[in-house]
């Protein structure tokens, strides 16, 4: 009977910039099912943050509830985490935030937790350009509670229990780009390849970094006729381009050719390399996602990959000129300047 | 890559790496879990079958599984494989109705075995209940051939040996003790439908050229003909101050005897570095346990004899230098020569094989270095009728490489006695059987335990060096095996993959403690070594590769340091992964028999 991993390690780790190796990224041992999708994106989320050599103190984990928002637990250990409300990670994550801009947020929620009860924080979040990145584990049903549809299940899409669903799906990735949110990606969570470096470009965009990963359910929505399967999701599939990520300071050792690809600087200097890309698609140009996308969907494909980003935006701390430091890192002789100062200021308001 | 082969059997096999070790490929974590189930009796039949001595081996073998052993290459130090042996055999209920007997009524066919060491007693044991009648000659009082000779009291007592060596003899074997045979051609001109040979290499090797060897003889002792003295009891002390050249078991054999009669300042003299000795590094210790110290990169240069009395010995001190292909030559450091006082010396610096007693006119081809040419697979010699194995087939080994040629000797004589070809060998018996019992439930321990390897308690110093025969290593209790036990990562459970099960949902890649799995595109192994989750260096260890997945990738395992935890499986929502255990029998004389009777 094993609910315990054992504590032994491959000997030849690879170790990354800072001497860490994967299992320093590592959570406890995962209690949802045996394949479930949110695994896959729990070990994608591990190998980019060990790619990315962050150190594990510097990173906040906040989720809601839902089989997704369980998932914090299963990556990071060494993280700062906080499992919120359902559907209100936007807002813990927002006074978080404000409160220490120096940490790297990784929100995670899922389709229910974004789409349904959490929707009017989500857009908000969106607005506000938060500099975290929200991860959606999108299964399209309610896992925790038998495979109900939920609000991202497609219309048609037939259930385990053999029921079609009735209603049309909202789809996450075109209501990012309608309310302005700065980098707006999907991935799947069978691709490790496209999902690993979305991660990590997301982690180095400064603003609101929305990833749709499309997560199979298997338990309850990897049936035939579900359109959130294995199979299907494998079948419809369409990148707008593979990615490589470079981080900054790192030699370009491939070259491309020109015309079929584009490199995006983001704000810290690591490169995106996008290659193989969608025919009139540019990932600077919104309108050409929101085609490209509106193009995929009249295809019946699903399109994956980065849609759109913004490299150079303002996330909010910006936006409201905040100071730099951390609230906690703040020295009682700045936040409380004194008699003087307070009589300058009542001065200057005369 | 090509999807590998898991239809070969030798493809698992290799996987449970200290039975792939083992010469005679005792099916070892079998029997580790029936040890930990306290199910004694059986894990002794299992290696009774295999390594015929497990009672003897669980004491003294040469261990070349331990050093192969998985858990070594995760954890500090691998299982403890040889003194679990001996829990079983320390513990085990009445077996003699266990082991077969010789038929009734004989298949009419004689078979004569010269030399009663493990090849033979193997050869006795396999071919005896197949109805053989088998004579056993030895010049000795007893069988058991070096096991009794050259194994001291105080490792293996007298009757534990006696004990797994008349299980043998009870099974209606003709012996011919104290019977010392001195010509071949006079066996051969007698019935016998074959003759094994299994003389061991009696043979110590000398220092006969170093100035002062026959002035001093009276107290120079060849290593084992001494140790065999001691064992049938002709000899019965040894001076205070003793040398004992060599770095081999045989020296620490002899070093650690030596201080049981009486030696009180007893060396061990050798001329290689302390970290090349060819001695097992636990008889090192244990020989330095007893105040013996171990004088490396001495080379004997003369023995030292006054009024025809010897004094000592003088040595060169020498220091290894090594040339770009690693040859090593041992160079004088140009120190003055060393004077050490011995009033006895041993000579242990290796053994040769001799056969004085075989003529050269019966068709038995001898090469250069007088060693008959016998086939390594049949152990058959040039004379079709005769046979070898042991340290007399290919040169001296131990124990555990006696029995497993024994068996593979037996084999080719049950052939050769029915007139068929030795090159047709019986296939090895294999099974492969799932081990699920439910989700998280698999019917082996799949639990990695922590502990480090436990420390088998000795016998009070003080006691053991004044009684020759006591023995000094008290051997794990129930419980030290049953933790012990637990050590042993069951690398019999096979990870077995169905790809067509498959979904790549990446489970298994993202659970693996240790990162064995690997899905990539294909490639060369070489380019694939590269590309796992973990760089795969271990290139004695397979890559398990799957044929090509839905998504044009494949599965790649690198076998190198997975835990069999089943994880993988247990991760796998269709069940491409299964943990299913798989056993692997080298098949003996008397299995092949039954089948060519039936």
């Amino acid at each position: 009977m094993t609910y315990i991993r054992p504590t032994f390690r491959h000997p030849n780790l690879p170790k990354n910039k800072i001497n860490y190796t994967r299992k320093d990224y590592e959570g406890a041992l995962s209690t949802l099912c045996a394949g479930c999708g949110h695994d896959s994106i729990s070990g994608a989320i591990i190998q980019a943050c060990f790619e990315l050599a962050i150190e594990p103190h510097r990173l906040a984990k906040m989720s809601g509830i839902g089989c997704s928002s369980k998932t914090p637990a299963y990556f990071l250990g060494n993280s700062h985490g906080f499992n919120s409300v359902h559907g209100r990670m936007p807002s813990v994550a927002t006074g978080a935030y404000l409160a220490n801009r120096d940490l790297v947020y990784f929100g995670v929620s899922g389709d229910g937790d974004t789409a349904s009860i959490g929707m009017g924080q989500f857009v908000h979040a969106i607005r506000r350009n938060l500099n975290m990145v929200y991860i959606v584990m999108n299964n399209g049903c309610y896992g925790l509670t038998k495979g109900q549809d939920s609000a991202t299940a497609d219309a048609g899409s037939v259930s385990k229990a053999g029921s079609t669903n009735m209603f049309n799906a909202i789809d996450l990735v075109g209501l990012g780009l309608e309310l302005g949110a700065t980098f707006v990606a999907r991935s799947f969570s069978g691709d490790k390849t496209q999902l690993i470096p979305l991660i990590k470009a997301a982690m180095s965009h400064p603003g609101f970094a929305l990833i749709d990963v499309i997560s199979p359910c298997v338990t309850f929505n990897n049936n035939t006729g579900s359109t959130k399967s294995y199979d299907y999701v494998r079948e419809h599939i369409e990148a707008t381009s593979t990615i490589d990520f470079v981080p900054t300071m790192e030699e370009i050792t491939t070259s491309y050719e020109e015309g079929d690809s584009k490199e995006v600087t983001l704000h810290d200097g690591s490169i995106l390399n996008l290659q193989k890309l969608n025919q009139g698609w540019n990932p600077e140009d919104k309108l050409s996602a929101m085609i490209a996308l509106q193009n995929a969907k009249s295809k019946g494909e699903i399109l994956t990959g980065l849609i759109y980003i913004e490299p150079n935006t303002q996330s909010l701390h910006e936006v409201l000129g905040t100071c730099q430091t951390p609230l906690n890192a703040l020295k009682e002789d700045i936040l409380c300047p004194g008699i003087d100062a307070l009589e300058a200021l009542n001065q200057s308001l005369r | 890559m090509e999807p590998t082969n898991v239809n070969d059997p030798e493809y698992y096999h290799k996987v449970v790496d200290c039975q792939y070790a083992c010469p005679a490929h005792t099916p070892v974590p079998e029997y580790i879990r029936l040890i930990a189930a306290e199910r004694y009796t059986e894990a002794y039949m299992i290696n009774w079958e295999s390594n015929v001595f497990p009672g003897v081996l669980g004491r003294t073998c040469d261990r070349p599984c331990e050093p192969a052993c998985r858990r070594g290459r995760v954890e500090e130090e691998p299982v403890a494989i040889c003194r679990l042996k001996r829990v079983a055999a320390d513990n085990k209920g009445n077996i003699k109705n266990l082991i077969p007997k010789a038929p009734e009524k004989g298949n009419g066919k004689k078979v004569a075995l010269i030399g009663a060491g493990p090849a033979s007693l193997t050869v006795a044991r396999d071919l005896a209940p197949i109805g053989y009648e088998i004579h056993v000659f030895d010049e000795q009082i007893k069988g058991g051939g070096m096991m009794r000779s050259q194994i001291p009291s105080f490792r293996l007592p007298e009757h534990v040996l006696d004990e797994e060596v008349n299980n043998i003899l009870d099974m209606g074997i003709h012996t011919h003790f104290k019977t010392y045979v001195s010509s071949l051609k006079d066996v051969l001109a007698k019935d016998y439908d074959a003759v094994f040979i299994g003389t061991g290499a009696p043979r110590g090797r000398d220092l006969a050229d170093l100035p002062g060897r026959k002035e001093g003889a009276a107290n120079i002792h060849i290593g084992i003909e001494w140790l065999a003295s001691v064992a049938f009891e002709h000899t019965n002390k040894i001076g205070k101050n003793v040398i004992v050249l060599g770095g081999g078991n045989t020296a620490m054999d002899c070093c650690r005897t030596s201080r049981r009669l009486g030696g009180e300042n007893v060396k061990v003299v050798v001329r290689s570095p302390f970290t090349e000795m060819k001695a097992s590094p636990w008889e090192k210790e244990d020989a330095m346990h007893e105040d013996i110290p171990i004088l490396d990169n001495h080379v004997p240069k003369s023995f030292v004899v006054e009024d025809g009395q010897l004094k000592g010995m003088t040595f060169e001190k020498v220091h290894a230098v090594y040339d770009e292909k690693g040859k090593r030559s041992l160079l004088p450091t140009g120190e003055a020569h060393v004077f050490i006082e011995a009033d006895d010396v041993l000579v242990a610096i290796g053994q040769e094989n001799s056969f004085p007693w075989i003529e050269r006119d019966l068709g038995i081809e001898f090469d250069k270095w007088e060693m008959p040419k016998v086939d390594a697979v049949t152990f058959q010699s040039t004379n079709p009728k005769v046979f070898f194995g042991g340290d007399a087939a290919l040169g001296p080994k131990n124990v555990i490489t006696a029995v497993a040629q024994g068996h593979q000797g037996a084999i080719s004589i049950d052939l050769f006695c029915q007139g068929k070809s030795l090159n047709d060998r019986p296939s090895p018996y294999t099974n492969l059987v799932s081990q699920k019992m439910g989700i998280h439930e698999w019917s082996y321990d799949s639990v990695v335990a922590t502990d480090h390897r436990f420390v088998v308690a000795q016998a009070d110093k003080a006691v053991t060096l004044k009684d020759r025969k006591k023995e000094v290593e008290l051997g794990f209790n129930k419980l030290e095996g049953f933790k012990e036990a637990q050590r042993c990562l069951n690398c019999d459970a096979q990870t077995v993959f169905t790809e067509n099960r498959c979904i790549e949902c990446d489970a298994c890649m993202d659970i693996c403690p240790t990162s064995c799995i690997t899905f990539t595109v294909n490639g060369t192994e070489e380019d694939l070594r590269t590309r796992l989750m973990a760089p795969a260096l271990n290139l004695d260890q397979e890559l398990l590769v799957s044929g090509t997945l839905a998504t044009g990738r494949v599965m790649v395992k690198d076998e190198d340091v997975c835990l069999h935890c089943g994880l993988c499986a247990e991760r796998c929502p269709t069940s491409a992964w299964d943990m299913q255990k798989f056993f692997y029998n080298v098949t003996k004389a008397h299995h092949g028999c039954q089948t060519a009777t039936a």
